[in-house]
């Protein structure tokens, strides 16, 4: 997801894609003025990207920037002047570091200025944070916002009704589509967008294919810390594009390669060792120290084998969910209604069992995020739940998005060494008993 | 013979255990932990080896039934006079340091003068020495740091009042030397420093003189036992410094679950609260870790934030829980942060409330925030251990007992005097454990 801080020692060829894609990207937008192209601002979990696309749209992630800012070491100020301009300290720090950047002079990672937005498309899910944001950058920008209300799915069951679907669908039609089409000047082809839901669906199968390949035992990836880089196009200005299609089938391909040779996942410093633990990860990384949080694990031979985060922006591999150009509307609404942070608890309980009796991980480690309460709240008894339902042992640490002084190293590292140690122990102590 | 060594690298304190092959506890060290750990390492190692080597003494003598009378008493003479040894040995150390440091342009002319009080200040401390080790004598603290520092600062400024030099000089030679002899690897010659010892005793009783050779064989015999280091374990915050490979270290976590295990059997939940973290862990009865929390991003609630209310208050660590515990109305504290509670402490006693009152309110502050970890670790399983520094102070531990007793009803709670040692005597174990092939053990065990 970010051009300056990835992993640099081994490129492969779905690197370097996403890295021309990226870049291509923020040219596409600072130069979006002189391209006389219209920019949308729009968040991660629940973008409509294929819809927007066939508008010709434009599309920027302030949480993208946010974390992009973070991986540069540049959050921290960010943050600082947001305080200073009265948000307060347990205020979201995605919302911080945006904030900031905008009194910074909105400089993309290209060094160029990110010109204002057209139009902020509110389509969120999970997240209330998300309008308070669009709130304060509608007074910054005043121009057009639309809304799309996406219901949470708070019945305690897994399925979305026909009553959700219908409502978001309503919205699309009347809302949404309507905003973007006086925005962009041009006029909605549905057909378009089936042939992006099309290039979608293609893209998610194979994206799949590689969330699923840390069933290998070795896993040749890494689901969490290596899955912020495999889920950014899709989750990014990407999905639908020919270019997603390229990257996923080129990273498909050189995935399978490692399974053949029986290798374990890529990390900044190279090939991975042996493979001790095999964990699955719930809640965000942090970013403001990414490389040194990764290694943490690496060092110790502890993989993520499956992380929730990388469901933030579509869930696909649990329940089988494709877009789906022969139901173009419907599968919008279905994906917004089935993003991570859209689901309840228990849910997202059984989401976690799952995961750790299918990549037959050792144990569950939670990321608690300080200032992300969508992410957090019940996050301990999801915790005490997964370890009741699986016998594994759980472990539970805290950091921050993208605000550096939440980061503290030395005790991170302290919780996950005793973690590891304590799954070890276990781990002797089981097979003693069997 | 053969040796199983833990340390505790803590961010207070360094804790050394020695272990026998029979899994018998010989000896046990203590030391701050300074900003140096390889030195609070091998202090902390000497000091457990010194108390094997009495534990031995005593065995030795017990043995041949060298000591007429209690050989306990006689033990503890030796021991307080061997102290006393090492007390002059750093005082001569610290006192060569100074003298080294009283040059360049700040002492320009007064050389000889500040050279001279040196000399009274430190034969004054010498000679104050023996009445702080006589029997009965309590001292504010074992380690060197403390007992020499405060009295220095007390005779120098009295020094300096009568000379009419400088107080701040001395002050600057003495912080530079104190940190100067305190990284120093501990001073070897551990039989001369017993033989000295023995002679002091026996210059003090006459009875002893007749049984001098009687004593010394077996005493000999203790000290020349050689006492292989058959494997280190390191544990706590500054174990990645040890210098010893990364299979040697382990976890606090997995230390202080094992060693609360050994103390007691028993154990389910173990609280420990240390310098600047509070741990709840659950072990199983084999003494592993089924679950732990700690204390993240913030360290209120700590063992830290007792030091920091004495120094608030301008009293001893050790003078916080017995002064708290003369409260009749326990002031109520919301701030579990240090910082707020020294604010909100000065706040309470300028509206006159009792000093008491307020530490024992502070003391509940740091207990309820210890009662939120373990109930995120999962709660309280019948028997509960609490360790660390802090379970030495009994208004803490009145808080604790009265809160597990609100929360989870009847609870055998376990504190151990030698509690501190917990996370050290885990690592001893793993020590043991990892030489004689750990698997077999624990196989033992569960079987």
């Amino acid at each position: 997801m970010n051009t300056e801080t990835k992993p640099d020692v081994v490129k492969d060829a779905s690197m370097l894609k996403q890295k021309e894609m990226i870049a291509g990207n923020f040219d596409k937008l600072t130069d979006a003025k002189e391209l006389g192209l219209k920019i949308s601002s729009t968040f991660v979990p629940g973008n409509l990207n294929e819809l927007l696309m066939c508008f010709g749209i434009v599309n920027n992630l302030p949480e993208i920037n946010a974390l992009n800012n973070a991986m540069r070491k540049q959050s921290g100020p960010m943050i600082q002047d947001a305080e200073k301009m009265g948000h307060s300290e347990d205020v979201c720090t995605y919302v911080k570091a945006d904030i900031g950047m905008m009194s910074r002079g909105n400089i993309a990672p290209n060094g160029k200025p990110m010109p204002d937005p057209d139009v902020l498309l509110l389509s969120y899910t999970g997240c209330y944070t998300f309008l308070k944001w669009f709130e304060l950058l509608r007074e910054q920008y005043k121009c057009p916002t639309v809304m799309l209300h996406v219901p949470y799915q708070g019945d305690g069951k897994a399925e979305i009704t026909q009553n959700m679907r219908d409502y978001v669908i309503k919205q699309l039609k009347e809302e949404v589509i309507p905003t973007l089409e006086q925005v962009s000047g041009v006029k909605f082809d549905i057909d378009r967008l089936r042939e992006n839901l099309k290039n979608s669906a293609k893209a998610e199968d194979d994206l799949v294919w590689v969330l699923e390949s840390a069933k290998n035992k070795p896993s040749p990836i890494d689901a969490y810390f290596g899955g912020v880089y495999y889920i950014g196009p899709i989750f990014t200005a990407f999905r639908g594009t020919e270019d997603a299609v390229e990257y996923y089938r080129l990273l498909k391909g050189e995935i399978a390669e490692r399974i053949k040779q029986g290798l374990g996942p890529v990390t900044p410093e190279g090939e991975v060792f042996e493979e001790k633990y095999r964990l699955v990860v719930e809640g965000p990384p942090n970013w403001t120290n990414f490389r040194e949080f990764w290694k943490m694990f690496y060092e110790d031979g502890a993989v993520v084998v499956a992380s929730t985060y990388s469901k933030v922006g579509g869930v696909y591999d649990y329940d089988g969910f494709r877009h789906d150009p022969d139901h173009p509307l419907e599968s919008l609404a279905d994906y917004c209604l089935g993003c991570y942070t859209n689901r309840n608890l228990p849910e997202r309980t059984q989401m976690l069992v799952d995961y750790m009796e299918d990549y037959q991980a050792d144990g569950l480690l939670v990321n608690s995020i300080k200032s992300c309460n969508s992410f957090s709240a019940g996050q301990l008894l999801m915790l005490r739940e997964v370890e009741a339902r699986t016998g594994k042992p759980g472990a539970f640490i805290e950091t921050d998005l993208v605000d550096p002084r939440y980061f503290s190293p030395a005790n991170i590292k302290n919780r996950l060494e005793s973690y590891f140690q304590m799954i070890e122990q276990k781990r002797q102590s089981g097979a003693v008993a069997a | 013979m053969k040796c199983y060594i833990g340390i505790d690298l803590g961010s207070t304190t360094t804790k050394a255990v020695l272990m026998d092959a029979d899994k018998q506890v010989l000896g046990q060290g203590i030391t701050n932990s300074r900003s140096n750990y390889d030195t609070a390492a091998a202090v902390s190692k000497q000091e457990a080896i010194i108390g094997t080597r009495f534990t031995l003494a005593h065995r030795a003598l017990k043995e041949h039934g060298a000591v007429n009378g209690s050989t306990d008493e006689f033990l503890n003479d030796l021991e307080r006079s061997f102290r006393m040894e090492q007390y002059l040995e750093q005082l001569e150390d610290l006192e060569n340091t100074c003298e080294n440091y009283v040059t360049g342009p700040r002492f320009a002319g007064m050389e000889k003068d500040i050279g001279t009080a040196l000399q009274e200040i430190f034969k004054q401390l010498a000679d104050e020495a023996p009445p702080m080790f006589a029997r009965g004598a309590e001292r504010k603290s074992e380690f060197f740091r403390d007992i020499a520092g405060g009295r220095f600062m007390s005779i120098a400024e009295d020094a300096a009042d009568s000379s009419s030099l400088p107080f701040d000089l001395l002050l600057n030679v003495y912080d530079k030397s104190i940190i100067e002899v305190e990284n120093r690897p501990p001073a070897g010659d551990l039989a001369g420093k017993f033989g000295r010892a023995l002679d002091h005793i026996i210059e003090q009783s006459s009875e002893m003189e007749l049984q001098h050779e009687k004593i010394m064989e077996p005493l000999k015999e203790a000290i020349a036992v050689e006492l292989e280091e058959t494997y280190v374990v390191g544990t706590g915050y500054g174990r990645v410094r040890l210098p010893f490979p990364k299979e040697h270290i382990r976890s606090e976590i997995l230390c202080h679950g094992l060693g609360a295990h050994i103390m007691y059997p028993n154990t389910r939940t173990v609280l420990d609260i240390g310098g600047q973290d509070t741990k709840a862990i659950q072990v199983d009865g084999r003494g592993i870790v089924e679950n732990f929390q700690m204390n993240d991003r913030c360290a209120a609630g700590c063992g830290r934030y007792l030091g920091y209310i004495a120094d608030e208050m301008n009293i001893g660590v050790h003078e916080l829980g017995p002064l708290a515990s003369k409260s009749t109305k326990v002031t109520k504290i919301n701030s579990t942060c240090t910082v707020f509670a020294g604010a909100e402490l000065r706040d309470r006693l300028a509206l006159g409330e009792k000093r008491e009152d307020v530490l024992a309110g502070l003391h509940r502050a740091i207990i309820l925030r210890a009662m939120s970890i373990i109930s995120r670790s999962g709660g309280i399983t019948d028997q509960f251990t609490f360790t660390g520094g802090v379970a030495n102070n009994n208004a803490a531990v009145k808080e604790l007992k009265k809160l597990v007793e609100e929360n989870y009803g009847k609870v055998t709670i376990n504190i151990d005097p030698d509690s501190i040692y917990t996370g050290a005597l885990g690592a001893a174990e793993f020590a043991r454990r990892a030489a004689m092939e750990g698997d077999i053990e624990i196989q033992g065990e569960a079987a």
